[in-house]
């Protein structure tokens, strides 16, 4: 295949943030808006491009009998520290990362077609964009990546681009220290990505160099994928803590994707991530960036199959993420906050599902499972998180408790946001009934107890969106609708959502089996109707109960809230998880260890060097009265010295 | 009668004293500049002499003295100069009344 469309594909993002953030001072909004979506259309036409050449064209290049091929479009050398560490940059282009393509160019086009709706008469409109084409480089960059390298740089970069548009309105405190937590939680668990990739690299730089897998290139994906026994040979029988060092190193990668997808307990971040401007929130904390850890533990996947023990650690941690984001997500007020508890609860069904995928459960179903859900997931909330922002658009707030009924005044935004609901709670047709439905068959066949669990998940999921749903636009008309009578978006706002709701209504026939699986082997799908029957039966026992409790407005909700006051708290403070970590950091870390750190800077560091100061001063203030301006005075001084050189000339020629 | 080097070099050594005691005793700066003219004429002679006694077949010692005499000129003109100078702006020429030196 060409290079040229893959090298404009991440070029182009690039160009845009150059151009939008340093001249975007000199550009009015509309040059820099339009500027920013004709790029992005562009870019979603290139990406579309390579991604289909790459799914239909049957190329041999890519398509060999059936098995789909991993081609590096190009991987040249851009660091070469010594002749074994070299950091490539490059192209891979297989299943996941084509799918990838598709996903961002897609939400990244309708976020900043949408953007230009909602951020009209936000100062900084252009900054806004330059961050933008930032965020959707750095995530091209990270899902094309050929190596470890180039993904640790991107990942990276992807969490500097969440920083700054997190913290996009940077007057705000709340926004300021959102973004400031955001950054450091995540930076925090790169760091044990980091030893992990640290380890990894050590065992791989003991395969031997000329070796039919090559020493130099070893962190190459190509290579670690397509014989990870051979490449990791060196690390058998290594042991740490009772466990085996790979099994360790993937472990430590994988906490980087907790932070960056926001698994317990480094999840505290993403609902505060929610005071940045709300498209940001459907690119970034929906749709994208927080999927990368998913992302990130399918790309390592023939790698975490040698170590199963690390699969089943993937699985615990996903499974107790995903029963405690829904049940927080059942009891918040803020409609922003009630998606970004569901986003975390989603993305641990995901981590789920890879963790349970094995080979010889139906052919590795898990991973295919899991990559579905990511796309159909991708869709459907964005297309929520972008409904919420046409609701807080329209009525300046966050919270339910000032909605109520606004089907009659918002139709394009209450049907859509019934179909994103419909499709997260896994309603046939809908595109989530088919993700899910073949998640959980993928949980059923490793042990029924995953699958009975996500299951209940699953019911919590389809409760706490239809309670929102019903809460916003059915319960009762809010009494300030008649001084401001709330209107749907303008079109850049609601064309978005009509688009995402047409895929999120179709996405589910597309045959995902047959792009998309962990060998690259087409699979056929096929629905389990126990599991599908039983999954939508308890999707709409949860429905009608959150309809039963929401529908019309009663009482009811607040008397379940009273007969469990400490349960209904606890949720509302997502179970006290952010102060639990203001105490460790502030109680433990800040008293005990970095004060005495702060004494011993202040007073020994610091104290050598002012002592070093004082002396000096002490010094020159006793003798400046020699230097009194009389020559005579200097002259005497000359002479005596003169004098005493002489002596010890003397003294010492004897 | 056969002068030994030392009839030079006492009166050279007197001249040296007597230029070193001048120079930090005395308060006008004409007499400061005599007893520094002193000092290199006493340094001079020493020259003289030992190229004299210890080399007599050399004479590096009477050139260097040469020059000595010749800058010892040119400095006594500069030294003439600031001195006329400093009374100028301040109206004697006491060593004590240019203390500003020291900025």
């Amino acid at each position: 295949m060409d290079i040229t469309l893959p090298i404009l594909i991440l070029a182009l993002p690039f160009t845009m943030f150059l151009i939008l953030g340093i001249g975007g001072v000199k550009m009015s909004r509309k040059l820099a808006g339009v500027l920013g979506i004709c790029a992005n259309g562009a870019l979603l036409v290139m990406a579309y491009t390579v991604a289909f050449t790459y799914f239909f064209s049957g190329n041999p290049e890519f398509i060999v009998d059936g098995i789909r091929q991993q081609v590096q479009l190009y991987d040249v050398t851009w660091l070469a520290f010594t002749e074994r560490l070299v950091v490539n940059i490059g192209f891979l282009l297989d299943p996941i990362s084509a799918m990838m393509l598709i996903v961002i160019t897609t939400i990244s086009f309708m976020v900043h077609l949408y953007s230009w709706g909602y951020m009209e008469h936000e100062p900084g409109f252009q900054r806004y964009y330059a961050f933008l084409s930032l965020f959707t480089f750095s995530m091209l960059g990270l899902v094309v990546a050929t190596n470890i390298f180039q993904m640790y740089i991107f990942w990276e970069l992807v969490g500097v681009s969440s920083y700054l548009l997190i913290g996009f309105f940077y007057k705000l405190p709340s926004a300021v220290s959102a973004s400031k937590k955001a950054f450091i939680v995540t930076r925090f668990a790169d760091l044990f990505m980091l030893i992990g990739i640290l380890v990894l690299s050590y065992y791989v730089a003991e395969t031997p160099a000329d070796g039919p897998l090559g020493g130099a290139s070893a962190f190459n994906f190509l290579m670690l994928n397509s014989n990870p026994t051979n490449v990791l040979a060196s690390t058998v029988g290594s042991t740490f803590l009772g466990g085996s060092v790979l099994t360790w190193a993937m472990i430590l990668i994988f906490v980087g994707g907790m932070g960056k997808s926001a698994m317990m307990p480094l999840h505290i971040w993403l609902p505060d991530a929610m005071e940045g401007p709300t498209p940001v929130s459907a690119l970034i904390h929906a749709a994208t960036m927080v999927v990368a850890g998913v992302y990130l533990v399918a790309r390592f996947f023939p790698l975490y199959l040698i170590v199963p023990d690390s699969l089943v650690f993937i699985t615990v941690v996903g499974a107790i993420t995903a029963f405690y984001a829904a049940v927080v997500a059942c009891c918040q007020i803020d409609i922003k906050r009630i998606l970004a508890f569901s986003t975390i609860s989603q993305i641990a069904f995901m981590m789920v599902s890879l963790g349970v995928a094995r080979p010889e459960l139906h052919d590795g179903l898990g991973y295919m499972a899991s990559m579905f859900h990511l796309f159909t997931h991708a869709m459907f909330k964005a297309l929520l998180f972008l409904g919420a922002g046409a609701l807080i658009h329209a009525v300046h707030s966050n919270n339910y408790t000032e909605m109520g009924g606004m089907r009659k005044y918002m139709p394009i935004t209450h049907w859509t946001f019934l179909i994103g609901c419909l499709a997260i709670a896994g309603i046939f047709p809908f595109s989530g009934f088919w993700s899910k439905d073949e998640m959980l068959s993928a949980m059923y066949a490793n042990n029924w107890i995953w699958g009975a669990w996500m299951t209940m998940v699953a019911g919590l999921t389809a409760f706490y969106m239809f309670r929102m749903y019903f809460r916003v636009f059915w319960w009762e008309e809010n009494p300030h609708y008649k001084e401001h009578r709330p209107h749907d978006a303008p079109w850049q706002m609601s064309l978005p959502l009509i688009i995402l709701a047409t895929i999120s209504v179709f996405a589910g026939f597309i045959p995902f089996g047959e792009f998309v699986t962990w060998n690259r082997a087409p699979y056929h799908i096929h629905i389990e109707m126990q599991v599908a029957i039983t999954s939508i039966v308890v999707a709409l026992i949860a429905i009608a109960f959150a309809g039963w409790l929401y529908l019309k407005k009663n009482d009811k909700p607040a008397r379940m809230k009273a007969a469990f006051p400490g349960l209904w708290q606890a949720a509302n403070r997502r179970f006290y998880w952010d102060e639990m970590y203001m105490f460790v950091t502030h109680k433990i870390i800040f008293n005990g260890i970095c004060r005495a750190i702060a004494w011993f800077d202040r007073h020994i560091i610091d104290g050598t060097m002012n002592g070093l100061a004082a002396m000096t001063q002490f010094f020159s203030v006793k003798i400046k009265g020699m230097q009194n301006g009389s020559v005579q005075t200097y002259v005497l001084w000359y002479f005596f010295g003169a004098l005493l050189l002489a002596a010890i000339t003397w003294i010492c020629l004897l | 009668m056969d002068l030994s080097m030392l009839w030079y070099l006492v009166p050279s050594v007197i001249m040296f004293a007597a230029g070193v005691y001048g120079f930090v005793t005395r308060k006008n700066m004409i007499a400061l500049l005599i007893s520094l003219e002193l000092m290199l004429n006493s340094a001079d002679l020493n020259f003289v002499v030992f190229n004299r006694y210890l080399f007599p077949d050399m004479m590096e010692g009477m050139v260097f003295t040469l020059f000595a005499i010749a800058i010892a000129a040119a400095e006594t003109a500069v030294a003439i100069a600031i001195i006329v100078n400093i009374y100028r702006a301040v109206g004697n020429t006491d060593i004590n009344s240019v203390k500003k030196m020291k900025y």
